[in-house]
């Protein structure tokens, strides 16, 4: 069992402060203090009794469109990484094993579309495509399949070439078996560490997308939308944009803390309980 | 240098040549991949047939799509990159200024952060595992979480704002003198420094460390060399190769580093220019931006795996 | 005042050496370990000490002391280290870089991996005697060719100027003696210099590097598991164990009169007696006119080899690396699909490819791995391990595959509480039994053994060959025991195949193949295998009839 006291200072950090997040975009109609579009005052107000962040570029409650900020940041990076991590890691897992010309074919066509830097990619992409919350998540689980795909295939590969791989195959196991009882298990830390990497990229490009004006669009806002709006306020000193900004670094941070331990601990275990 | 060296440069050149006719096709098919018609997509329900038409005719939509594509693909390699739809104008000329102001804006971020990430990450591997060593992974791991318009705003509201040292909004002009330009491009190119350091430094600091735990080293160091000779005639040979590679790839990370950050800084290049024309519809802005992004994106991986053939000495020296 | 301490002759004394580490188990604290226990040695000018010892007995990290050398971490933290009459722990760090090189130089177990990948050879040797100006560029080069000569390389004149990778691993490890000698030091410290290297070019260097001692006056520390090396080439061994001092003679003492319980151990051959079978009249398996090459290329891994195996007795086959012997248990297994020829099973052909085979063949041919932690999945436990073939191949379940598994780690000695342990839980032996194990659970015909005692410390391996040899006679299985130690063949053989570049060059019973005559190679092959025995190198290097297969 896990032992609490046992996990580093900078992991527990990370653990409450994402758990804090999560909470948070999972209640967000019943612990926000206001409506999401609800105007409540003026425009730009500074921090407050009553509006603890202050108020936006069109006078709505700060806090409450980061708690409901967090909830479609949340919702869509959760998705999307859902999105590239299945489909990713099928079609490595896939590639590994069976080799072949498939491997080749979908290798080949990884190489060709991370030949492109994504944000380039996703930015001609949406230039034709509807700005809705569907598109956003498949064009940003697509995308990022492709990283996805070459760590699941890497990792598969070294495994399927191990002696107990080939073990099962003499005894002649089917691939199903290969696949889910040998290869499976003993690839899930790197994946999973990787996981907590590839949600941190969703939501940082989601919020950069939205910054740009084409992720999500008004009157909802993620964190990176609430930027945009806000940014306007900093030549006259107001920091409201750089609210939701350090929300963005500092939900990343923590993912990044509890991945970097996650990585750490199943590393080090090599294999056997745990 | 030998021929099998040439020869497999040229090979790596061609490959990247092919490369980025496959990435023009990928760029182009990215533009048609909606499921129903272009022209009405971009003009919306309330599109009467006239404009509709007229769209259609101007995107040469009536013809099919692999004809369009060789059209387009024709004007690029003769440097005709069609006309903008939002404006009429020649995509060609607009873009010639802002390449050269990316260019410039780039240049100098690179400048600073090359030479800083190499001294850091020498620095971190010398200290290893101290604080030094520490603080620099430390800030690694809060670089590639901070977004690039975090880092940029912060900047703005110190530097701009709060102190006024330098503009908040990177105004350039042609024939502005290049003191006054320096000033305008400071800010957005340390934020572009601060977005790729972290990442180069970390890099460089495990490529340098992997030639350091060599075997050769410790047969130097066993022969009586000073450490500073030990890394400058036997690590730094094999560790040109790797932190090149390191460079070049993070080079590549400031690509996608400049477009937010023209945006941040409104500034003329063509990251702005990008979005602008994304968000305006503009396809054939889209496409030919897109595509000189990828160029430069590609040419820098060749750069590097050339630098890493010819510091190869397997096969500078073949059996 | 450091003369003071100097005895007349002595090059190196050191007192009470004391060495530690500092290791960083992962989600503990980090903790001190000593690695070497208050050690003394004395060693005289011109003089070799050998000193042996399994993995983990510091002999290594003792030999780097005398250079003021740790490797990662290692610190000297007590004694002394004199050198030429001074304590060079005091000199601190100008002092190591004056000597290093200089006064004591070194010799790595991988000289492939030690030399700089980007210099031509001839910079690397004569770069320390450059450093220390104890010669002009052109007379180093000049005694470097002399050395390189003397150590009989190929072309003395032109082998300084290729780059490392050019050259062979047996001709680097005689550059980079050469180098080490180059400085005309006092000290060589020798770090295992032909374990890497294969039986037959091992006599070589081996034979180069006692040359090259006897005829510079060089004094050395020769480091090396292997107790019949050592005896070759130092005039003391210092045995070793756990960082601690065991026993200290001269060589015959303690090959021959050893005083402590652990050096007999070392010492005593572990042969086992083991009277051979007569061929039956039928083999069960036979493997006719087999050629194989992997991918498309053109270079055939095995040539046109054919070999019988008869039911419960034991084949051996024996080869240097590249010989192709692992290569035919992959044509066998169905791995590689041979291009010609045919295996034959109980009469009829197998199919050539793994997956046209039915169940039955497969359960009929089990394999064991020389590397048995990763033979076996890490997340699986002993019992479902063993259990696999038992529900696979027979459809046993439940409890009735509990009692089976038990039964099965009873014989292969281990109790059944292991069953729930993962295999990184096991030591190295435990790993191989339970491979063992697995491959019985399917009740095999022929079980295909790839070097499974070559990983193992010898006292283990020797556990393994005993249980193998009394498995063999309870359940009636063949063995296909592929190895390259000549050693393990004499203990559990019955026939022999010996493989030289793919082709089987000399196949019979064992008696046959180990009795002269002897072709060329087997010939170079059983002189090459050193004894335990004072002189034994000369008489090998003097009845050699073919050059070693690695120059």
């Amino acid at each position: 069992m896990l032992d609490i006291k046992r996990i580093p200072i900078p992991a527990l950090v990370g653990i409450i402060l994402t758990a804090l997040f999560v909470l948070a975009a999972i209640f967000a109609p019943w612990i926000s203090p206001h409506d999401n579009g609800e105007i409540v005052g003026d425009v730009w107000e500074p921090m407050s009794a009553a509006h603890w962040l202050g108020t936006d570029n069109l006078g709505r409650d700060l806090l409450s469109r980061m708690i409901y900020g967090a909830r479609i940041t949340l919702f869509i990076a959760v998705l999307a990484t859902a999105l590239s991590f299945s489909l990713g890691a099928i079609l490595g897992f896939s590639a590994a094993v069976f080799g072949g010309w498939f491997d080749t074919l979908l290798s080949r066509l990884v190489d060709l579309l991370m030949s492109i830097p994504t944000l380039i990619m996703g930015l001609v992409v949406l230039s034709v495509l509807p700005t809705n919350l569907v598109t956003l998540i498949l064009v940003m689980g697509v995308l990022d399949s492709t990283r996805v795909y070459r760590l699941s295939r890497a990792v598969a590969v070294d495994i399927n070439v191990m002696d107990y791989v080939e073990a099962a195959k003499l005894r002649g196991e089917g691939s199903a078996w290969i696949i889910f009882r040998e290869i499976l298990p003993n690839a899930l830390s790197p994946l999973v560490s990787e996981l907590g990497l590839r949600f941190i990229y969703a939501v940082l490009f989601l919020s950069t997308l939205s910054f740009l004006g084409l992720g999500v669009q008004p009157p909802d806002a993620d964190w990176g939308g609430m930027v945009k709006e806000n940014k306007d306020g900093i030549v006259f000193g107001i920091g409201a944009a750089l609210i939701p900004a350090a929300a963005i670094a500092m939900l990343a941070i923590s993912v990044n803390l509890v991945a970097d331990w996650v990585l750490n601990r199943t590393t080090s275990l090599k294999g056997g309980r745990g | 240098m030998s021929s099998p060296i040439l020869k497999l440069i040229a090979q790596r050149v061609a490959l990247g040549i092919l490369l980025l006719l496959a990435v023009s096709v990928l760029i182009f098919a990215g533009t048609q991949i909606l499921p129903g018609d272009v022209a009405q997509a971009i003009l919306g329900q309330s599109a009467t047939p006239e404009s509709l038409a007229n769209l259609r005719e101007q995107l040469g939509l009536n013809e099919p799509a692999y004809i369009r594509y060789f059209h387009w693909l024709g004007g690029v390699v003769t440097g005709d990159l069609g006309t903008a739809m939002s404006s009429g104008q020649d995509i060609a000329t607009s873009i010639k200024g802002r390449l050269w102001n990316t260019l410039f804006l780039a240049f100098w971020a690179a400048i600073v952060a090359v030479p800083l990430a190499i001294i850091l990450g020498l620095i971190a591997v010398r200290y290893r595992n101290g604080w030094v060593d520490k603080l620099i992974s430390g800030l690694a791991l809060a670089s590639t979480s901070f977004p690039e318009f975090f880092i940029g705003y912060v900047l703005v509201y110190f530097f701009a704002v709060k102190w006024q040292i330098f503009p908040g909004i990177s105004t350039v002009y042609d024939g502005m003198p290049f003191g006054e330009r320096m000033q305008a491009i400071t800010l957005p190119a340390t934020a572009l420094t601060l977005v790729v350091l972290a990442h180069m430094m970390r890099m460089t600091r495990a490529a340098i460390l992997n030639v350091m735990q060599s075997a050769y080293v410790e047969t130097a160091e066993l022969k009586g060399l000073s450490a500073f000779n030990v890394i400058r005639k036997h690590a730094f040979p094999n560790a040109i190769a790797p932190i090149i590679n390191v460079v070049m790839l993070n080079l590549a990370y400031l690509i996608v580093g400049v477009v937010v950050v023209e945006v941040i800084f409104v500034y003329p290049g063509m990251g702005q220019y990008l979005v602008d024309h994304v968000t305006k519809r503009d396809v054939p802005v889209v496409q030919a931006v897109g595509l000189i992004f990828a160029a430069v994106y590609i040419s820098l991986n060749i750069i590097a795996d050339i630098a890493a053939i010819v510091a190869n000495p397997r096969l500078r020296h073949p059996k | 005042m450091a003369e003071s301490k100097a005895k007349p002759g002595v090059l190196l004394d050191i007192r009470n050496l004391r060495i530690e580490a500092t290791v960083f188990p992962p989600g503990e604290p980090p903790k001190n370990i000593v690695l070497v226990h208050d050690v003394s040695l004395t060693l005289e000018k011109g003089k070799v000490l050998g000193l042996i010892g399994e993995s983990g007995a510091g002999k290594s990290t003792i030999g780097l002391s005398s250079m003021g050398y740790g490797r990662g971490g290692v610190r000297i933290t007590g004694g002394e280290v004199i050198l030429n009459g001074r304590d060079i722990l005091k000199g601190g760090k100008d002092g190591f870089r004056k000597l290093r090189g200089r006064e004591v130089c070194y010799v790595a177990q991988s000289a492939a991996a030690a030399f700089n990948p980007a210099h031509r050879l001839m910079d690397q040797v004569v770069e320390a005697t450059l450093l220390h100006g104890t010669a002009t560029r052109a007379e180093a080069e000049k005694r470097a060719v002399a050395l390189f000569r003397k150590l009989s390389l190929p072309n003395p004149e032109t082998i300084g100027e290729r780059f490392p990778h050019q050259v062979s691993g047996g001709q680097l490890q005689r550059v980079m003696t050469a180098m080490a000698l180059c400085s005309e030091p006092d000290l060589i410290v020798f770090d295992e210099p032909t374990t890497a290297l294969d039986v037959t070019t091992q006599i070589d260097v081996l034979a180069a590097i006692k040359d090259a001692i006897r005829d510079t006056h060089v004094a050395a520390l020769y480091i090396t598991h292997d107790l019949a090396v050592v005896a070759q080439v130092s005039d003391e061994i210092m045995v070793l164990r756990h960082g601690r001092l065991v026993e200290w003679g001269g060589t015959r003492q303690i090959i021959k009169e050893p005083r402590q319980e652990y050096t007999n151990a070392l010492v005593s051959v572990h042969e086992i007696e083991h009277a051979e079978q007569k061929p039956g009249t039928t083999p069960f398996l036979s493997v006719k006119n087999v050629t194989a090459a992997y991918g498309r290329s053109h270079i055939k891994v095995l040539k046109n080899v054919s070999v019988d195996i008869y039911p419960g007795q034991t084949l051996a086959v024996v080869g240097e690396s590249g010989s192709g012997k692992s290569t035919l248990a992959r044509a066998i297994t169905g791995l590689l699909p041979p291009e010609e020829g045919t295996v034959t099973f109980d009469g009829r052909p197998l199919a050539n490819r793994l997956a046209d085979r039915p169940k039955e063949d497969l359960r009929q041919l089990q394999m064991i791995y020389q590397m048995a932690d990763v033979a076996m999945n890490p997340r699986q436990t002993v019992g479902t391990i063993i259990g696999r073939p038992l529900e696979f191949y027979f459809g046993i379940r439940g409890r009735e595959r509990d009692r089976r598994v038990a039964e099965l780690l009873d014989k292969i000695e281990m109790g059944k509480g292991f069953s729930d342990r993962y295999p990184a839980e096991l030591s190295g032996g435990q790993k191989q039994r339970v491979c063992i194990a697995r491959s019985l659970a399917a009740k095999p015909k022929l079980i295909i053994c790839d070097e499974v005692t070559s990983a193992l410390d010898p006292l283990v391996a020797h556990g393994i060959l005993e249980l193998l040899l009394e498995l063999q006679k309870e359940e009636n299985v063949a063995y296909l025991f592929i190895t390259h130690d000549l050693a393990t063949v004499k203990s559990i053989a019955d026939s022999i195949a010996v493989m030289y570049r793919g082709e089987v060059v000399r196949y019979g019973p064992k008696s046959k193949v180990l009795a002269p005559p002897f072709d060329a190679y087997t010939d170079l092959l059983l002189s090459s295998v050193p004894e335990m025995e004072i002189g034994w190198l000369e008489k090998a290097i003097k009845g050699r009839r073919m050059a070693s297969a690695g120059n």
